[in-house]
């Protein structure tokens, strides 16, 4: 028998011994050394990676890439001994290898895995664990690791029964100061516990359930906002060119699909030729599908719209046929199937609120929806065009009189819409598929959302907006989302009867024409 | 409807129109089922139904044509009519298949079957009589244009917004009809058909039959619409059309003629559909579909806004293209010239080609001297619409 070196060593030893009671003691004395090698050893074990050699009582390590070391000094080997068999692991082991894999990481030098082993503690309750867990809370020094560490422990003396009354009351505190879903399946699941104990949890069950009830309202609001800034973004464009120019146009949804088409178009460049440029390609995107958008509009501007003007269903008609002409020549172009459109880093990824997550990618829509709104608003109130646009908008023939070109106002009016158009399909490039049918699924609910919000009127349409997402999304938990779609339209349609000219009405006599 | 409305509605057009169809309806049939096979004039079954079809689509567009036409109501929601009556025939068809369905349940439909639903639902009921189908046919769509018009109409939702809510509403129906649970067989709808009033729907007979229904039921469809227009009543709805306000100011109530003529018009929409259904074998949620009823719509102008006839040769004429050109190698061209037929001939045709017709006809006849052309044709209330919006 060969000597051994020290106590470590020892313990590893008795993983050649094959027998389960020996393999059982080497778990708990390695996981206890402290040494660099345990965790190597005991997550081998857990995958049956680990062998050993019952003549030399030595064990080996075979890594996930196939080499193999010795486990008592991480020495690389070149192949396993012919008589080296894996160790044996029957159930009662596992759970034992897995308690000391937990307890393991909760001393890991990496903070990550220490919040992650701390999370699964508070959900096992591991009784065994709790010394382990008490000298990492003693340990550590991270804030929130410290907080996991704490609600750990506190979850484990829950569970303890030879826990004294104070002390359950003191763990109750802390799981209910935590206050999320999982902290009420834990306090749900207590099971018997002393009167006083039990009365604590009943009350912090319910604490924590009106909590959560008051972060799902927050998150319905949330995703509703979400909601109201992507119809927002698909309407603004349509505000101008119906609420302002009394122009329907049936086409509008497929300028928002050719601007996310130009996303498409920017991001296949960007990734062909200048790979760098990734994280900026929506921000090339933004200007160049404004002017695809935008020169397109005032294409169809001056060869169609131009000659039908006071003609509103007529307009109709043709700018359908229209959209049929544009969603068929890009699926010609680009072919029926969806495309690809990559998130840059800065969109992608998701943070933590309170109890919600919020997704950076709908964040900056909705920043971006409510900066193209308030530029759009002071370029009508503050710009020579602006002003021109609302001149003719409130009296054509008077602005006429005055010297406004108003044909060139048209024009314009109706390629900064389209234009808006082509913005929003960059945006919405990132939330939904990229396809020759993307601009369709968008007019019925921009159009919903401008006649609700009043024509003529930007801010009639951000409420509008706003109002028609967060009621969506606080009917789709109760009604489903199909049902809650229809209750809106259905609300709208009889919200229309009611107020003819949407909630934000122009008054005057132009309410006739 | 008396005898005498029927003959002074009927001009030389109406005349040979109603001559046309009758003779379509009956000879194609006779053709069909006469005539050996593989003759010169025999006309193959498929065809037949195939032409089945394009008469359900006119009787559709007669019913756009009297609202838009001679009311200014452009609805863009009457494809939820026409699905509506189709669904209620379909039920029907659907309970007549009775115990020869793939899991043979005498009473539920296979699809009912298929999602464990242990009874019917209790608005199944009665459909397994044909008069009861028969009248929710005209009842349904009827209904629900009466409750929309009622609400639209009074409330003075015109213009465009009623296009825009109409549009609304055939959307809202398409998403539920989608839904399994609404029990109507949801993204499949309602199809695998044998039996109509006990012969069997694929049969030669059968379908030669229903062609001659509906070649009769579009005489019907526009003798009924050729009244009305030609009436006192039809004066109003051209008053209305042309300027609204000033005729709800000479005394008209506006809101009960709009309102008339709209749940007419969609009983008559449910009516074609009703007729579709069976010779097409399917009705499915897709006929809700917004874009459906905006192609209707496009064949009333493309045969002529406000003439009647024109309404129903559009149809046939644009479906006619349609089948033409989706089933030939210039199939992924078909979008782009419908597109184009939007555009050019509102551009271009506003009057439609009937429309465009009758008034060179007109020109052609006052510079021969003919005094009484331009008298005739107002008496017709067909001029040309020329809303004041």
């Amino acid at each position: 028998m060969p000597a051994l070196a020290g106590p470590f060593e020892d313990s590893v030893a008795k993983f050649a011994n094959d027998e389960f009671s020996d393999t059982e003691a080497a778990i708990g004395e390695v996981a206890a050394s402290g040494n660099a090698l345990a965790s190597p050893i005991i997550s081998a074990l857990q995958d049956g990676r680990l062998s050993a050699d019952p003549d030399s009582k030595k064990v080996f390590i075979t890594q996930t890439d196939g080499k193999i070391v010795d486990a008592t000094t991480g020495a690389a080997i070149d192949k396993l001994p012919d008589n080296a068999a894996a160790v044996r692991l029957n159930n009662r082991l596992r759970r034992t290898v897995e308690a000391a894999l937990g307890g393991l990481t909760l001393l890991s030098p990496d903070p990550a895995k220490r919040l992650a082993a701390a999370q699964s503690v508070f959900k096992s309750h591991e009784e065994n664990l709790l010394p382990t867990v008490e000298s990492a809370l003693a340990k550590e020094s991270v804030k929130p690791i410290k907080q996991a560490f704490a609600e750990a422990r506190a979850a484990i003396v829950l569970f303890k029964s030879d826990a004294s009354d104070s002390d359950k009351l003191d763990a109750v505190a802390v799981v209910k100061a935590r206050g999320d879903q999982e902290a009420l399946a834990l306090l749900t699941g207590l099971g018997d516990q002393p009167p006083l104990v039990a009365k604590a949890a009943a009350s912090a069950v319910s604490s924590i359930q009106s909590n959560l009830a008051m972060w799902s309202m927050v998150q319905n609001a949330w995703y509703g906002l979400s909601l109201g800034s992507v119809l927002l973004l698909a309407a603004i464009g349509l505000a101008i060119t119906f609420g302002v120019m009394g122009v329907i146009n049936m086409a509008h949804g497929e300028m928002v699909m050719l601007g996310a088409y130009t996303t498409f178009v920017v991001q296949e460049v960007i990734r062909t030729r200048y790979p760098a440029l990734f994280d900026y390609s929506l921000l090339i995107a933004v200007p160049l599908a404004f002017l695809v958008a935008g020169f397109i509009g005032v294409l169809i501007e001056r060869t169609i719209i131009r000659f039908l003007y006071g003609r509103p269903l007529e307009t109709l008609l043709a700018t359908w046929g229209l959209s049929l002409v544009l969603q068929q020549a890009v699926r010609t172009a680009f072919g029926p199937t969806n495309r690809e459109v990559g998130n840059p880093s800065w969109m992608s990824g998701a943070f933590e609120l309170g109890q919600i997550t919020i997704t950076y990618n709908r964040l900056w829509i909705l920043c971006f929806t409510l900066a193209v709104f308030a530029i759009l608003l002071a370029m009508l109130r503050y710009t020579a065009l602006g002003l021109e646009m609302r001149a003719v908008t409130q009296n054509r023939r008077m602005a006429a009189s005055m010297g406004i070109a108003t044909s060139r106002v048209d024009a314009l009016t109706f390629g900064l819409g389209s234009g808006i158009a082509g913005i929003a399909g960059v945006a919405l490039s990132q939330i939904d598929n990229v396809s020759p049918n993307l601009g369709q699924s968008y007019i019925i609910d921009s159009f919903m959302v401008v006649v609700f919000g009043g024509v003529g009127n930007l801010w009639g349409t951000l409420v509008g907006a706003f109002t028609l997402g967060i009621a969506n999304k606080f009917l789709e938990p109760v009604a489903g989302a199909v049902l809650g779609k229809i209750a809106i339209l259905v609300l709208i349609i009889l919200f229309i009867q009611k107020r003819p000219r949407g909630l934000f009405a122009l008054k005057g006599r132009a309410v006739e024409a | 409807m008396t005898p005498h409305i029927l003959t002074r509605s009927l001009d030389r057009a109406a005349t040979a129109f109603v001559l046309i169809v009758a003779a379509v309806g009956v000879l194609i049939p006779l053709s069909n089922l006469l005539l050996p096979q593989g003759s010169m004039f025999q006309v193959p079954t498929y065809l037949v139904a195939l032409w089945g079809k394009y008469v359900c689509y006119a009787i559709l567009a007669l019913s756009i044509d009297l609202i838009w036409g001679y009311c200014g109501i452009l609805s863009l929601g009457h494809g939820a009519f026409f699905a509506l009556g189709g669904y209620a025939m379909g039920m029907y068809l659907m309970r007549q298949i009775g115990s020869r369905g793939v899991y043979g349940n005498p009473i539920l439909p296979d699809f009912m079957v298929f999602l464990n639903w242990d009874k019917l639902p209790w608005y199944w009921y009665g459909f397994d009589k044909f008069a009861f189908a028969a009248l929710m046919v005209l009842l349904v769509p009827g209904l629900l244009a009466f409750c929309f018009g009622w609400l639209a109409f009074r409330s003075r939702v015109t213009g465009v917004y009623l296009s825009i809510i109409t549009q609304a509403m055939t959307y809202a129906l398409l998403l539920a009809f989608f839904r399994n649970d609404f029990g109507f067989g949801g993204n499949n709808g309602l199809t695998d058909f044998k039996d109509i009033l006990g012969f069997n729907v694929q049969a030669e007979g059968t379908r030669a039959a229903l062609f001659l229904l509906s070649c009769l039921a579009l005489i019907i469809a526009f003798l009924i619409c050729r009244a009305i227009v030609t009436s006192k009543l039809g004066k109003v709805l051209i008053a209305v059309r042309d300027a609204e306000s000033r005729t709800r100011f000479l005394g008209y109530r506006v809101e009960s003629y709009k309102l008339f003529v709209f749940t007419l018009s969609a009983c008559m929409a449910g009516v074609a559909g009703a007729l579709y259904v069976p010779q097409v074998g399917i009705i499915n949620p897709s006929e809700f579909a917004p874009g459906n009823s905006i192609e209707a719509v496009i064949w009333v102008a493309v045969g002529g806004r406000g003439t009647l006839v024109g309404a129903a040769l559009g149809a046939v004429v644009v479906n006619y293209a349609k089948t033409f050109f989706t089933s030939g190698p210039l199939a992924p061209y078909w979008l782009f010239m419908l597109g184009a037929l939007f555009i050019l001939v509102t551009l271009l045709l506003p009057k439609g080609i009937v429309g465009t017709f009758n008034s060179w006809w007109e020109t052609t006849k006052s510079r021969n001297g003919s005094p009484d052309a331009d008298s005739a044709a107002r008496e017709d209330g067909v001029g040309a619409p020329n809303p004041a919006e």
